[in-house]
């Protein structure tokens, strides 16, 4: 069986959850060799084992920190010389996508960003894409060269599958280009001890009508109860309540979790483009005009300072 | 010296209008009202910023707008141009229809040499096909560094550097010129258009070039020679009718009575 390439995405040697999505949809066309980089990369081989990886690529060195995404770009084209594969996966974060695009361009090959499902198809891998705002679901594959594809969070539940996961010293001599962007600082994001928003099952954001830094508590109550990321629009962002990191939107974060709650969000298209296809969307609004409300599965017109914090005391009492 | 910024732009389907597919899976323009991608306002805006920076310090600074797409793109380029941009160049060919984005890419990098450049400065993103992967095509294409993603960007002798927040971390980044850089929309909000700006930029010079200007063969980009292929597109199905009530004082409670019927508590 031909072999599929993963770009292991990792804090520390701490697998991150999207790339044991993208182990199982690798498993559907071919057999999965990770390749796990940088400080850590041997402690993923246990968990990139366990979810169906037949043999883990593992290379250390400073460049992959000290340089921005060239140093890797170099390791993944080593790599896919070395396996030859017959398609090369990475998860859909900023990073995984710009080493996608630039790997594309040396290899020669066509590149997929963003799919949402993936499976084999007779003329190679076919990539399910969500686009127009999610208006439309679009079938792909790449008609040259090897398919070089990003898939987003959410796209695959994880199943486990043990193989050998068998590790392997990669071989990387990099690129003259490889030094070219230096990363002279960076600060860790402080844990907010909340699940990762593009990876939360459940997420709950918060719009123009929490009015303010103030009130986001309330919408982050509602958010602890239930386990969930907290979002936010981009009115909310913009006006400085709440981080960048956390919007969701067209220029932010695309969410797909099973529910999505949105609190005082009129839902405008561009936030639209960013939630749509959660599974289950519930929205709580004054505004009973809102366009949130024609995408709800159930939708509260009231005022959200009434509706979240009763929400919030329902769900604490009936978790017990 | 003067400092020479080329800026890539992108015309789009307005976001807010009906887009879909034509018959053959590209993008139907025909029916949908275009613009200037939102995301590159950004990017002619930092543009500005440091040219205007470059001025006061009594340097000077030239900046490039450039475009690939059809005879309508140019409308994109006249709002660059109204916001302060000094030329433009639109390379527009017949071949290019359906053209992929490794094709863009290797389009936009052969016109950005034959313009001569010391910084390009994209946008984060197109908010038609949303892939985000172009400055760091570009960036491998041309050979110089890609510093991309930024939310604040700075150059000063011959450096370029930016600060990129990452979803696990906050990221200062640093380069030598020439280079290739992205900004976010959190770099800085765009300026309007002033009416004097539009009134000059009619009379400011858009170039335009074709594919044998740039020695592309046709065969290598357009809708044949993309790497990729569309094999179907579908209209999602419109969500079934929710239910929505009214709170009379019970809203949070009916709302978890929803939440646990479909097992979310």
């Amino acid at each position: 069986m031909a072999e599929v390439l993963v770009f292991v995405d990792h804090v520390d040697g701490a697998v991150r959850k999207p790339t044991l999505e993208l182990l199982t949809l690798a498993r559907r066309i071919g057999e999965p060799v990770a390749v796990s980089l940088g400080s850590g990369a041997e402690n993923t081989a246990p968990a990139l084992a366990e979810h169906g990886a037949v043999r883990v690529l593992t290379a250390e060195a400073p460049e992959f920190a000290d340089y921005l995404v060239v140093p890797k770009v170099d390791a993944v084209q080593a790599a896919f010389e070395a396996v030859s594969p017959s398609a090369v996966l990475f998860p859909s974060s900023a990073e995984g996508k710009e080493i996608a695009a630039r790997l594309a361009v040396r290899i020669g090959s066509g590149i997929i960003t963003d799919a949402v499902d993936l499976e084999a198809g007779e003329e190679g891998p076919v990539a399910t894409q969500s686009v127009f705002a999610a208006a439309f679901t679009t079938r792909s594959r790449v008609s040259r060269g090897t398919p070089v594809i990003t898939v987003k969070p959410n796209s695959a539940a994880v199943e486990a599958a043990p193989a050998a996961g068998a590790v392997e010293a990669l071989e990387v001599s990099f690129s003259e280009k490889a030094t070219g962007t230096k990363v002279v600082a960076r600060t860790p994001r402080e844990s907010t001890g909340r699940p990762d928003l593009t990876e939360a099952a459940i997420v709950v954001s918060g719009g123009r009508g929490v009015g303010g830094a103030e009130n986001f508590p309330v919408v982050e109550a509602l958010a602890d109860s239930l386990g969930a990321a907290v979002g936010a629009s981009r009115a909310a962002v913009d006006a400085g309540w709440y981080p960048h990191t956390n919007q969701v939107g067209q220029t932010g974060k695309t969410v797909s979790p099973q529910l999505y709650i949105a609190a005082g969000i009129s839902g405008a298209i561009q936030h639209r483009a960013g939630m749509q296809t959660s599974k289950t969307i519930v929205a709580v609004n004054k505004d009973a005009e809102a366009p949130i409300f024609d995408l709800v599965d159930y939708g509260v017109v009231g005022d959200l300072f009434e509706v979240v914090p009763q929400l919030t005391e329902e769900v604490k009492t009936r978790k017990g | 010296m003067s400092l020479r910024i080329v800026v890539c732009v992108k015309y789009v389907p307005d976001a807010t209008g009906d887009r879909h597919f034509a018959e053959d899976l590209t993008v139907d323009r025909d029916d949908v009202d275009g613009l200037l991608s939102e995301l590159d306002e950004y990017a002619v805006e930092q543009a500005l910023q440091i040219a205007e920076e470059r001025q006061r310090a009594g340097d000077d600074a030239e900046i490039t707008v450039l475009t690939v797409g059809p005879e309508d793109a140019k409308d994109a380029l006249r709002k660059a141009l109204s916001m302060g941009a000094d030329k433009a160049v639109h390379v527009e060919d017949e071949d290019l229809h359906g053209t992929d984005a490794l094709g863009t890419s290797l389009v936009l990098a052969r016109a950005i040499e034959k313009t001569g450049y010391d910084l390009v400065v994209c946008g984060m993103a197109s908010t038609d096909g949303t892939m985000g992967v172009l400055a760091a095509m570009l960036a491998e294409r041309l050979g110089v560094p890609q510093v991309s993603l930024l939310s604040e960007v700075s150059v000063e002798d011959g450096t370029v550097t930016g600060r990129r927040d990452g979803d696990t971390a906050t990221e200062q980044l640093q380069a030598r010129l020439p280079a290739v850089v992205s900004v976010t929309d959190q770099s800085g909000e765009a300026r309007y258009p002033s009416f004097k700006g539009i009134m000059a930029a009619k009379k400011k010079p858009v170039a335009s070039w074709d594919l044998s200007d740039l020695d592309i063969e046709a065969e290598d980009v357009g809708l044949e020679g993309a790497w990729t292929a569309v094999e179907g597109a579908t209209e999602r199905p419109a969500r079934t009718a929710g239910t929505i009530v009214k709170d009379e004082g019970e809203g949070g409670k009916q709302l978890a009575a929803f939440l646990a019927e479909r097992k979310f508590i």
